[in-house]
């Protein structure tokens, strides 16, 4: 084992740099850079294209390092899904961002497992809170919640209160009592009731038809 | 007179890639067992599952289970503001709540933009923090990984340290554990008097005990045998797995974002990277070790520096204002009220923040539509991306050394699950 004196980035190539000549490699389907709080943002037009530029970003670029795949559920907008990249090199230390759109009808993107390992499981964790399938991976399994769990708890649509389930054989299938809570902040409500909204006891509906009823 | 027989028994590398290549062609040297490890079982360090397929004592396949501990920190995130959320990151790497508090933290000023406005003082403070968490996580992480493979006196030993961390922590924040201590351009409080000299103290006791603990294992057999050649991870699988902290290190990438993106004052501060040269469990060991003096030698720094000055930004859009402003003028009291109630108003945009956490990289993606809330906040625990390798990495070792292997890799679930 040694101690050696780790490499700063003021001799590397710059962020845009990087990310121009990765959109200049593909015109038609990367627009940007936009930046903000200094950092690079492309946007990918057509999903289906994000393993190609992937590989082009890590092998000819340098992005050797996928730090985090990310989902958003823009929800009641069209297309609804986001899905967010950030790279990452060790050699020149930069990061890019790369975001691309998904509708929900498809909600499928191919994998890049093939380029990075680690995108593994935080292509598992993404179809697992979000329901959008990796088309190409090796397993994609649920990895938070359980086998058979059926609903994405973290689109906008699943209430923050849970949801029952009624899967045979899962434990803890009702939702948890929540006594009023949790606290809830929405900003810029009229008065502290709408800025405030605990979560309610669930209205019951035709999947739980006992909700609410104590 | 006893016959003494010559045995063969292939290196782990070996071991590994014959039990690969019995997967292709789907042979079976004998009957395979599954075993089942965890979620709770003592070297799991919390609810870790692994299923384990074995032939005779070999592993030739492991699938690890997560998410025992999901409590869905994102979505709760999502639903309150940008200071509420603070008490939750306490819970993530519930081993080093210092470090998340200032991770967390720097995310949220990173998206308002005032990152570069922090006051001196809090800046060197939040460094301690920073230090000391890594400090106590790793004295933990050390302790428990030389219980797992059979040294119990090594945790007790660690342990006494570690409690004098805590006692720091209770007279800094006011908690032992759940410590919350950051706020949104600032920290909750001053230090109290007497804290630095109680800091100085520690950290000349600590050295001390870490010179001891290395008397303990560093250089003995048991511990070496356990870990020397077990679980190596070559450069290249560290990258594309995308291990990060001392697991990165370890395997030889001189990587630490204190260095390559300096955030605080670390660019102001002496301070070496220790990295392994194997990429074994032992090199992921005397990483650690390392680190620690390493953040000793940063702490005794910041003291000495330590700037006088507030700890807050003295911008009351942003900060609570002094309580006794807020009981006396109106101006303040407003400030007072609607950061309370409806938070900082921020930007609508989109940062990642990726903090040097003792784990790893920490990231905070935040998204946000404007207002006190973010719309999405994503939480890149490094334990999660870390336990990734395991299928990849346990194949070929023996059962015994899971417990080396898990160990050395130093996971917190709450981390991991969110």
């Amino acid at each position: 084992m040694s101690t050696v004196q780790v490499t700063t980035h003021q001799t590397k190539p710059a962020a845009a740099e990087l990310a121009q000549r990765l959109q200049a490699r593909f015109p038609e389907w990367l627009s940007g850079p936009e930046e903000f709080r200094g950092e690079l943002t492309l946007r990918l037009k057509d999903a289906e294209r994000i393993a190609e530029v992937c590989a082009v970003a890590r092998r000819e670029l340098g992005f050797d390092y996928l730090v985090d795949i990310t989902s958003i559920d823009h929800y009641g907008e069209d297309p609804r899904f986001m899905l967010v990249y950030h790279l990452y090199g060790y050699d020149h230390l930069r990061y890019l961002r790369l975001k691309l759109e998904v509708s929900e009808e498809k909600a499928e993107v191919p994998t890049v497992t093939a380029i990075w390992r680690t995108a593994d499981w935080h292509e598992r964790e993404i179809y697992d809170m979000m329901g959008i399938r990796f088309r190409g991976h090796p397993d994609l399994r649920r990895i938070l919640m359980w086998d058979g769990y059926p609903y994405h708890p973290l689109r906008k649509d699943f209430p923050l209160g849970g949801k029952p389930t009624h899967v045979p054989d899962v434990a803890f299938t009702e939702a948890a009592p929540l006594e009023g809570g949790p606290f809830v902040t929405v900003p810029g409500g009229k008065d502290s009731v709408a800025r405030e909204p605990r979560v309610r006891v669930p209205e019951p509906d035709e999947t739980n038809p006992s909700a609410g009823q104590s | 007179m006893a016959e003494t027989r010559d045995m063969e028994f292939q290196d782990t590398a070996a071991r590994a890639a014959e039990a690969a290549a019995g997967e292709e062609l789907g042979e079976l040297s004998g009957d395979r067992m599954v075993l089942n490890m965890g979620p709770s079982h003592p070297a799991t360090h919390g609810v870790l599952r692994l299923v384990l397929e074995l032939d005779g004592e070999v592993i030739t396949r492991a699938t690890p289970h997560v998410g025992y501990l999901h409590r869905g920190d994102e979505k709760i995130a999502e639903n309150m503001t940008y200071t509420q959320f603070i008490p939750y990151t306490d819970r993530l790497d519930y081993l080093a709540p210092l470090a998340n508090n200032v991770a967390y933290v720097l995310a949220v000023e990173k998206l308002l933009g005032i990152d570069r406005q922090l006051p001196e003082r809090c800046q060197y403070l939040r460094v301690i923090c920073c230090e000391l968490a890594r400090i106590s996580s790793h004295l933990l992480g050390m302790g428990s990984y030389a219980m797992d493979v059979g040294a119990m006196t090594v945790f007790l030993h660690t342990y006494t340290e570690r409690e004098k961390i805590h006692n720091l922590c209770e007279s800094l924040s006011g908690a032992r554990f759940t410590t919350s201590y950051t706020r949104i351009g600032g920290v909750s409080r001053d230090m109290p008097p007497g804290w630095m000299e109680q800091c100085r103290q520690f950290c000349r006791e600590v050295v001390r005990n870490f010179d001891e603990t290395e008397t303990l294992l560093t250089r003995n057999k048991i511990f070496m045998d356990r870990t020397q050649g077990i679980g190596v991870i070559s450069r290249q699988d560290a990258i594309d797995y995308g291990l990060s902290g001392p697991n990165l290190r370890g395997s030889g990438i001189a990587h630490d974002l204190r260095k390559a993106q300096p955030y605080l004052v670390y660019d102001q501060l002496q301070f070496d990277v220790p990295v392994g040269s194997v990429g074994d469990c032992y090199d992921r060991y005397l990483v650690r070790i390392e680190e620690m003096r390493q953040s000793v030698r940063i702490i005794n720094q910041c003291l000495d520096k330590m700037p006088g000055g507030p700890v807050c930004i003295p911008d009351f859009k942003v900060s609570l204002p002094p309580k006794e402003r807020v009981l006396t003028r109106m101006e303040e009291l407003i400030h007072h009220f609607i950061n309370v109630t409806q938070g900082v108003n921020a930007p609508p945009g989109e940062i990642y923040f990726g903090h040097e956490n003792p784990k790893g990289e920490l990231g905070f993606y935040i998204y946000s539509k404007g207002g006190g809330t973010p719309y999405r906040l994503k939480i890149r625990s490094p334990s999660f991306v870390n336990l990734s390798i395991l299928p990849k990495l346990l194949p070929g070792h023996m059962v015994g050394d899971v417990v080396a292997v898990l160990g050395s890799f130093d996971f917190v679930m709450g981390e991991c699950d969110r």
